[in-house]
């Protein structure tokens, strides 16, 4: 598969370099509300919004800086850029659909600190992708993510029931889930390279 | 937290072991650590990385606590992440300028610092309210505490990944490497289990109280 | 938390409280950063200069010195000269200035994610003479082996890359064919276990020649002379 095509750098995002389970981004929400599936679902769908909304602005700001030639001062514009952003869609969504405002509640302001977020504006910068492999990108980061967090959400809600020691209940266990997660998404590795 | 409002430290030894052990930001507190399991496939990139971060905590905790007084309230925490965001790009230009080895080895992690709850926390929760000299001893021992976990978990994924430390050969030639430590089941998998230990060593300490306690009644 | 915290002289308004900070602690970080960049930026790109050239040395076997040229849409161009984008290439001379090879990237996706090499070509003898993975995610103990398994750079140190009659493409495709396989010297001999990340070097090799070699080739001259 051609690399830069947009089916592969979104399939790459989603699956093979997965941002939580192979990359390692955005485990502070991973861990923190992935114990009910309703929730894991509009945390995901907040997380993807955002990053749509920070992928292109990353794009454009990247853009004014090369041209300025001040690359120098991008890591202070992106988070700055991604607070602002997060602070907007806020305000937005309140704005024009109160009851999506209120399903994703304090999931948005929490979003902030994804480093998910700041991440893939990061890697969009050091790819080299144009707009639209951006685009690819962000939704397949986001897709990835929603992914991730909806599988361990389904995962801890059949373990409640289930009978663990005590010393392996919490932060251990969700790590263990989480380590046979990542074994398991690794089987996706060979999807893009085994043909010509 | 209302009920003791700007009351200052005085400086102890508690202010900098508490970030080593019972504050200890990744076992005990479990923030940041999307570097702590991304970086840690070997022991040099853990060092790297825990000095990295050392520093821009100790940077940011110094300024924060310098300019505590003139920072007006609503805007905190955009002053805090302009700050961070400093002394990381300064942190990413020094790496860069001694070694590009390394800069490729930790690739974007070092701009990521930027968004480890660690340091946004420590410039809220106790740079803005203290004076600079506990300030910076705390976040030293915060930092400690960092690059402590890194390791812990750098030292065991290579050791058991490659079989090395720090590029040294520790077992055997026949010792065959568990490749999976290296990859990032691996960072999961050890985190998992140091976690587990700790329960294990608190929840024995617990019940050796108890029964000690049941004795003396 | 309380009034305590708030400046000592009551500031007439609130929100110029807030600016006076904001812009004061952005100017500070901009002074700041701008002040380590300049120091750094020297250093910083004389250590790109010598992981280059540490790489173009270590393709072209016996190299002494090197120039950048950029081979676009122009022609050939010193680097220092391009003006359109092209693709860089490393012209290496021995120790007497005569051409010894030409170094230049490739890339293909390998099992996890993209492989990026830096592979050396000596239009003398029309072959391949060594690669340098610049960048790859491939499996530790398996797919990773094709960045230091030393059977495996064997098959770079004289990869047969003779131009067609025609001049415009590769006479035989370079392919990696499964270990122990190989029989001709445009052939690849895989790693057992590493299937997949041998067939990709040997297919970005095959892509990058078919194109950049005839155009090296018709520049040959000017590459000679070092410009």
């Amino acid at each position: 598969m051609d690399p830069n095509s947009l089916t592969f750098i979104f399939l790459n995002a989603a699956l093979i370099n997965n941002f939580v389970l192979a990359l390692f981004l955005g485990l502070c929400p991973f861990l923190g509300v992935s114990a009910k599936r309703e929730t894991a679902w509009n945390m995901g769908l907040a997380t993807m919004f955002v990053m749509l909304v920070s992928s292109v602005s990353a794009y454009a700001i990247n853009w004014m800086l090369t041209e300025l030639e001040i690359e120098f001062l991008r890591l202070i514009c992106y988070i700055a850029v991604i607070a602002s952003a997060v602070q907007l869609v806020e305000m937005t969504v309140k704005k024009f659909s109160p009851a999506l405002f209120r399903a994703l509640g304090i999931f948005l302001p929490l979003i902030t600190t994804n480093c998910a977020i700041l991440g893939l504006a990061l890697f969009q910068t050091f790819r080299e992708y144009d707009f639209l492999q951006s685009l690819a990108f962000s939704l397949g980061a986001g897709a990835g993510f929603t992914l991730a967090l909806m599988l361990m959400a389904g995962l801890r809600e059949k373990l409640e029931l289930a009978r663990v020691p005590s010393v392996s209940r919490g932060a251990a266990m969700s790590l263990m889930l989480a380590g046979l997660l990542s074994l398991a998404f690794m089987g996706f590795a060979g999807l893009g390279g085994s043909h010509a | 937290m209302s009920a003791l409002p700007n009351r200052e430290e005085k400086i102890t030894l508690d202010t900098f072991l508490r970030g080593l052990w019972e504050e200890n930001p990744v076992f005990v507190m479990l923030l940041g650590l999307c570097p702590v399991l991304a970086v840690t496939n070997s022991t040099m990139n853990a060092i790297a990385m825990g000095l990295a971060t050392t520093f821009v905590l100790v940077a940011s905790s110094t300024l924060v606590s310098l300019l505590r007084r003139v920072i007006p309230k609503q805007v905190r925490i955009a002053t805090y992440i302009i700050i961070i965001a400093t002394f990381v790009t300064i942190v990413d230009y020094v790496i860069q300028a001694i070694s590009l080895d390394l800069y490729n080895a930790l690739g974007a992690f070092i701009q990521l610092i930027v968004a480890n709850c660690v340091i946004l926390g420590r410039a809220e929760a106790y740079a803005s309210k203290q004076r600079v000299g506990a300030s910076v001893v705390n976040a030293l021992g915060m930092g400690a505490g960092f690059t402590v976990a890194l390791l812990c978990l750098g030292t065991v994924r290579e050791l058991l990944g490659a079989g090395t430390i720090l590029g040294f050969q520790i077992f055997s030639a026949n010792f065959e490497p568990w490749v999976v430590m290296i990859l990032p089941p691996g960072g999961f998998f050890v985190l998992g289990a140091w976690l587990l230990l700790f329960e294990y060593l608190k929840q024995r300490k617990e019940r050796k109280l108890l029964d000690s306690e049941g004795a003396i009644s | 938390m309380s009034g305590v915290e708030q400046v000592q002289e009551p500031p007439r308004t609130p929100s110029f409280a807030m600016l006076r900070t904001l812009g004061g602690v952005a100017m500070m970080a901009g002074l700041l950063v701008v002040l380590v960049f300049q120091v750094t930026k020297p250093i910083i790109e004389e250590n790109k200069r010598i992981a280059i050239e540490k790489a173009v040395f270590r393709v072209v076997p016996g190299a002494a010195s090197r120039k950048d040229f950029v081979l676009g849409a122009e022609g050939l161009l010193p680097a220092a000269e391009a003006q359109a984008g092209g693709e860089t290439i490393y012209a290496a001379y021995d120790a007497q200035g005569a051409l010894l090879g030409v170094a230049m990237e490739a890339a293909a996706t390998g099992y996890q994610d993209v492989i990026r090499i830096l592979y050396g070509y000596n239009p003398a003898c029309e072959c391949v003479t060594g690669i340098k993975v610049l960048k790859m995610a491939e499996t530790p103990g398996l797919g990773d082996k094709i960045a230091f398994d030393p059977e495996f750079l064997k098959n770079f140190e004289a990869l047969d890359a003779r131009l067609a009659p025609g001049r415009d493409g590769l006479l035989n495709e370079i392919v990696a064919v499964k270990h122990g396989n190989k029989t001709a010297p445009w052939q690849v001999d895989s790693i057992s276990g590493a299937t997949i990340s041998s067939k990709a070097i040997a297919r970005m090799i095959n892509q990058s020649g078919q194109r950049m070699f005839p155009l090296i080739m018709r520049h040959l001259d000017r590459l000679r002379a070092g410009g």
